[in-house]
């Protein structure tokens, strides 16, 4: 009888830890989400296949990439909707979230190479799963556009490696 | 080289097909990392850890490709695309591929 007290007061302190981090961690990320999108508002991302005529450009492979888990709430949560079925929203935001900031790091390299446009944006989203681990990697990858006089002068600043180098990691 | 996910370039002349070219990686993260990676999935948020292996994954497997369509004479690859498979715990492989393509010369050839 006690044992079953304790083990139910270990699942209730995760479930409110995990509310409580995983809800505030979930809020300051949406806030800088959101504040790095109105910022990068000048270098639009499109998902076509054909490249603009209007001038020469010169393409380069931008990627970003993160990895995000979910917390012990959100598990519980995912849980319950699971038995009735239905919208598992506490999963929607979490990928939400992992798309965005990846994008929002694919955009930061292709700034960095003074990229006009993102073309062919691809997602590619993949479970790492470690025993009970419910972790998400979310890529967006595409092609940074960079005009020819800037890709011209950028020329001896870049190198082979540089198509390889992923965007800068921010802080979460 | 130059490496795109797009089918042309306007204004660039493809000379040659030279085929598929690919490379792929599988890695995995030390234990401790696992351990780490696991308080971290009780509060949420970014796995840094994890993001770093699979993002180093993602460019030897992109270098594999490289060489690969160098060694055939390539001087680009087009139309690249990523495939990312969890197939243990804790280990995922990255896989990319693209067409190796030789290109006319131009002003700027690749950067």
């Amino acid at each position: 009888m006690f044992s079953l007290v304790i083990q139910a007061g270990i699942v209730v302190s995760l479930l409110v830890l995990g509310y409580l981090f995983g809800s505030f961690a979930e809020r300051r990320h949406y806030k800088k989400i959101r504040e790095r999108e109105a910022k990068g508002t000048g270098l639009p991302v499109i998902a076509s296949r054909y490249p603009p005529q209007d001038q020469r450009y010169h393409q380069h492979l931008v990627t970003g990439s993160t990895v995000v888990a979910s917390d012990y709430f959100k598990n519980f949560l995912a849980g319950l909707v699971n038995i009735f079925g239905g919208r598992v929203t506490p999963f929607e935001s979490l990928l939400d979230r992992a798309r965005r900031e990846a994008v929002l790091r694919m955009k930061d390299r292709a700034r960095e190479l003074g990229a006009a446009y993102v073309f062919n944006i691809k997602f590619d989203t993949t479970r790492i799963a470690t025993g009970r681990l419910a972790a998400m990697e979310v890529l967006a990858y595409g092609t940074a556009m960079v005009p020819m006089d800037k890709a011209l002068g950028l020329r001896s600043a870049l190198s082979d490696d540089d198509v390889l180098q992923p965007g800068p990691v921010h802080a979460v | 080289m130059l490496v795109s996910n797009l089918e042309f370039l306007p204004g660039r002349k493809v000379v040659r097909h030279l085929g598929l070219v690919q490379g792929s990686s599988v890695r995995s993260k030390h234990v401790g990392r696992d351990i780490a990676a696991s308080f971290k999935n009780f509060f949420g948020g970014e796995l840094r850890g994890y993001t770093e292996l699979l993002s180093d994954s993602r460019e030897e497997a992109t270098s594999r490709m490289l060489e690969q369509a160098t060694s055939l004479g390539a001087n680009a690859v087009l139309n690249v695309r990523y495939s990312t498979s969890s197939i243990a715990a804790g280990a995922a492989e990255i896989f990319v591929y693209g067409t190796a393509v030789e290109l006319a010369e131009d002003v700027v050839t690749d950067v």
